[in-house]
């Protein structure tokens, strides 16, 4: 009788969404000498992951998308804080609401939630070698003696295309790429349900970024994860992403399928940022937006693109536009949606 | 293998660069000296009634060779670098007939035993609570804790000392306040001589440990607040690696390192203030030597005394040197 | 001035700090205008307990305890600013130099820097105190122990010289055809101020700590008066056992209130200059 009442509470919540976050903010909040300051990194955002699903979210550096997937990992420190919202993990039958009850999450960490983090080159000890990295990180999530645990280890490297002999290396000894494939083979031994990978092919060259790009794919298609993907850099959320979430100065302007968000960008920023990418045979030069992206401490009224924006009118100064569904079957924050012809 | 090599050799360059400045400076302030030390010395010894030509002699020749009175000034300095490599200073004045290298052998364990242990134990203490009060940034008692040590740190070795001696000597007296051990027992590996030794060593000892804690403390303190904001703690802890590993494998090993470091870099310091501590509890080492030496006008005891310092100073950073890549990899295989 | 106004309001070492200091320089104001010369003895009663009259009591040499140790505390900070300012001198030379620099000049100067630090200060100053004897004086002293007393502080200028040397401001200024000289000066040396700032206190608590030391084992000038020298002569009368207390609590106190007092004031600079205190990190 309780299994059943659970298990209808449960079908009610959306079965389908890993993730769910509603009106989620979080600031920086900084009292030095008396002055209060406040930094709006990650305002009213509202968004959904599902199961099997690759979640890209782009911007420009400072858009707050780095602060705004440390706030959904559960792993904001002082000053930052979460002002009003919540997010929410449904594991398979097991949830956890970060913000409401936060001791939930720390057992879940690496089994259920895990994370390939922004440069990669420094994340693995530097005195430690690289097996007690794994050890500490997964030893405790597989239930599995010694022995057991590290031919489970072993296997799962090779099944990556890693030699197991990087286990006895030092961090040092590696190069960036090794280091990065390393993290993904960290990040996944516990094949956990949710990915968070942040920035993980910024800091490596063209090849090598394929490579990993290729690597983080497959991953996921075996274990069929979701994976939230954050990347300023639109090829790479083309090439692996199937819906895809543009940010602006802590806020979502425009949240769709991939491809259709590329085919036919709603709002006037995400037209700017697909347009400034090459493509081959193409010879105009790129126009640049003037402006740069606002300070996130004093953000301008209304919309926060409306400064820099080619199609502004005078309502985009005084409005906060909302995310409304969009003519191509996504979300929009813009009162001329649809106006948007793609560069 | 190779890194190591070089990295060993480097060091080990360095202490013979110390040395060499070390030596060199004693050499050309003991030879600028406005007074002539020789004819004082042996005056003074004359005048103690002491005439036995023959070590009178022997002090004669010894310090003007430490001094250099024959030849150049080349000469002077090679045959002062004879007598400090085979360490014969010539007979002590203060002492007289016994020579300084014995005297400094007497004194130098109880320096080296003192300032061995204060000196590990403040640092490991420093280190374990600076880490976590870095750690546990809004603990209560371990901010209380900060406050204290921290207040402790700037104060005169001399004025801590003193308080130790009115507090465990007089108000108190549960602790001797002077000598390093009790007078009429013979020195050897009885229980009764050695617990006479640790006990007589303790106020010494918590003297140093006041005066270095609060230094380690802060600058641990400090390592770990800028450490805990790494990529590599950051990660482990979105891995929700448990606090007790995280603590010793993530933070606190990783924030050790430059502390070692430092900890050579202190050394010098570290002996300067057990000059003082031996002199307030009249503790019978190198540092009490030193002063009684001064006080007596015995020149080649201060010497003496001040070259072995830093050669022994040297030595403990190159030992500190030398252990250092089995904590760093980075140093070892890098 | 506005900030020393927020330091005051919003950090309670800097003012815990400032209000120590504020009585030692009282004092040392206070100095230039006592009664007696302060080098003379027996000019008051003797052993006098503190009262009304002898606000910290007289010493067995017949001096007024505050008077003494008005004027102790003048000479022993001249001491302490003497060897700061000259050590100063040549830390921010050295630093800036090698940071400036950088590569081969730089390992070679920083050998160079760590070799002298590894030198045990105490001995050599006492041997050179030995050696001089009667023609030792404070000045000589001070720039001794200046010239023994800059490699740390070096070194911490060093490592953020080092981080100024591929700035854009300097590459301009190296192509605009600026003299090396003046693009220390004149660019890289306002950017090291905080540091300097903090080392210098640093090395003042440093300095008076070393002629505290010195004066108490009697190698300095023993009638002139200092905290050192204060102490010194409270032992050679054996003020302890005599129950001439505050001959040496009087010294004891104040010396203790001057390291607090430089102590918090270096530390809640350090605070404002760096919230994370970066600055007492060892080394580069």
């Amino acid at each position: 009788m309780h299994e059943v009442l659970s298990k209808a509470k449960k079908t009610a919540v959306a079965p389908k969404n890993v993730l769910t976050v509603e009106g989620l903010k979080a600031y920086y909040i900084n009292e030095h000498f008396g002055v209060r300051r406040e930094v709006r990194a990650v305002d009213d955002i509202s968004l959904t992951v599902q199961r099997n699903e690759v979640y890209g979210i782009a911007g420009e550096s400072s858009s707050g998308k780095s602060s705004l997937i440390k706030t959904l990992a559960g792993a904001i420190r002082p000053p930052m804080r979460v002002i009003e919202g919540s997010v929410k993990f449904d594991f398979g039958g097991q949830s956890i609401d970060v913000y409401g009850e936060p001791e939930q999450l720390k057992p879940a960490r690496w089994r259920h939630l895990s994370y390939i983090m922004q440069g990669s080159m420094n994340v693995l000890n530097p005195v430690r070698r690289v097996k007690h990295s794994f050890h500490d990180f997964a030893y405790r999530h597989m239930g599995l003696g010694g022995a057991a645990f590290w031919s489970k280890v072993r296997q799962h490297l090779e099944r990556l295309g890693l030699d197991p002999d990087v286990l006895e290396a030092f961090p040092h000894q590696l190069s960036g790429g090794m280091r990065q494939r390393i993290t993904i083979a960290l990040a996944t031994v516990c094949e956990p349900e949710f990915i968070i990978a942040d920035e993980p092919t910024t800091a490596l060259d063209v090849l090598v970024q394929q490579d990993v790009l290729g690597l983080i794919k497959d991953v996921q298609a075996r274990m069929q994860a979701s994976i939230i993907f954050v990347t300023h850099d639109m090829s790479v959320h083309a090439a692996i992403t199937d819906r895809l979430a543009i940010m602006y100065a802590g806020r979502l302007a425009e949240e769709g399928a991939t491809q259709a968000l590329f085919d036919n960008p709603q709002h006037p920023y995400t037209a700017h940022l697909i347009g400034s990418l090459p493509r081959i045979g193409d010879v105009r030069v790129r126009k640049s937006l003037p402006g740069k992206p606002p300070a996130l401490s004093d953000p301008p009224s209304g919309c926060r693109f409306h400064p820099r924006c080619p199609l502004a009118i005078e309502r985009c100064s005084r409005e906060v536009p909302l995310m409304q569904p969009s003519a191509t079957g996504g979300r929009v924050a813009c009162f001329r949606a649809g106006e948007v012809v793609a560069a | 293998m190779h890194g190591f090599l070089i990295y060993l050799m480097k060091r080990f360059g360095q202490f013979l660069f110390v040395v060499f400045t070390g030596v060199t400076l004693s050499f050309l302030i003991a030879h600028f000296s406005p007074v002539d030390p020789i004819e004082q010395t042996v005056s003074l010894l004359t005048s103690f009634g002491n005439t036995d030509p023959r070590s009178v002699e022997l002090l004669r020749e010894s310090l003007r060779e430490l001094y250099g009175t024959g030849g150049s000034l080349l000469d002077q300095y090679f045959t002062f670098w004879g007598r400090v490599l085979t360490g014969d200073f010539g007979p002590s004045l203060s002492a007289f007939p016994t020579p300084v290298s014995t005297v400094i052998g007497r004194a130098l364990p109880w320096t080296v035993g003192l300032l061995t242990l204060a000196t590990l134990f403040s640092w490991t203490l420093g280190n374990l609570f600076g880490a976590l009060a870095g750690y546990f940034r809004d603990n209560r008692p371990l901010k209380v804790l900060g406050v204290f040590v921290m207040s402790m740190q700037p104060i005169p070795t001399y004025i801590v000392g003193l308080s130790m001696i009115i507090v465990f000597g007089y108000l108190w007296p549960v602790l001797p306040i002077s000598g390093g051990a009790q007078l009429n027992l013979e020195p050897g590996f009885t229980w009764e001589y050695v617990s006479s030794v640790i006990v007589h060593g303790t106020l010494p000892a918590l003297t140093l440990v006041c005066v270095g804690l609060g230094g380690w403390f802060i600058s641990m303190r400090s390592l770990v607040s800028n450490i805990v904001t790494e990529d590599h703690v950051v990660y482990a802890e979105l891995a929700g690696v448990p606090g007790r590993t995280m603590f010793s494998q993530y933070v606190a090993r990783n924030a050790m390192l430059p502390q070692v470091t430092g900890l050579a870099l202190t050394l010098g310091h570290v002996f300067g203030g057990a000059v003082i501590v031996e002199f307030v509890f009249n503790y019978p080492g190198m540092g009490k030597l030193l002063v009684a030496g001064i006080y007596a006008g015995d020149y080649s005891l201060v010497l003496g005394v001040t070259t072995i310092a830093i050669i022994a100073v040297a030595t403990a950073v190159f030992i500190i040197d030398v252990l250092y890549p089995l904590i760093d990899p980075r140093v070892k295989l890098g | 001035m506005k900030i020393l106004i927020d330091l005051l309001r919003y950090n309670r070492e800097f003012l815990v700090g400032a209000i120590f200091l504020a009585v030692i320089l009282a004092l040392v104001v206070a100095s230039f205008f006592a009664p007696y010369d302060e080098m003379m003895t027996y000019v008051v009663i003797p052993d006098m307990p503190p009262s009304a009259e002898y606000w910290l009591g007289t010493n067995s040499r017949g001096q007024d305890l505050f008077w003494q140790l008005a004027a102790s505390m003048r000479n022993t900070l001249m001491f302490g600013v003497v060897v700061a300012l000259v050590s100063r001198v040549i830390a921010i030379t050295v630093g800036l130099v090698s940071g400036y620099l950088g590569g081969r000049v730089d390992q070679v100067i920083m050998a160079i820097n760590d070799t002298l630090n590894a030198l045990p200060n105490i001995p050599i100053l006492l041997l050179l105190v030995f050696v001089l004897r009667d023609q030792m004086s404070w000045p000589i002293l001070a720039v001794t122990a200046a010239l023994l007393g800059w490699q740390h502080d070096s070194r911490l200028i060093r490592s953020v010289a080092l981080s100024l040397r591929n700035r854009e401001f300097t590459r301009q200024a190296v192509f605009s055809g600026m003299r090396t000289g003046k693009i220390l000066f004149r660019e890289h040396l306002p950017y090291v101020m905080p540091i300097v700032f903090y080392t210098t206190m640093n090395n003042l608590i440093w300095a008076i700590g070393l002629e505290v030391t010195l004066s108490i084992l009697g190698f300095s000038d023993i009638n002139r008066p200092t905290i050192g020298g204060m102490i010194y002569w409270a032992n050679a009368h054996s003020a302890m056992v005599a129950g001439i207390w505050w001959w040496i609590a009087v010294p004891m106190v104040f010396v203790v209130i001057l390291f607090l007092g430089l102590f918090m004031l270096a530390m809640s600079v350090n605070e404002y200059i760096d919230p994370r205190s970066r600055l007492a990190r060892m080394g580069a």
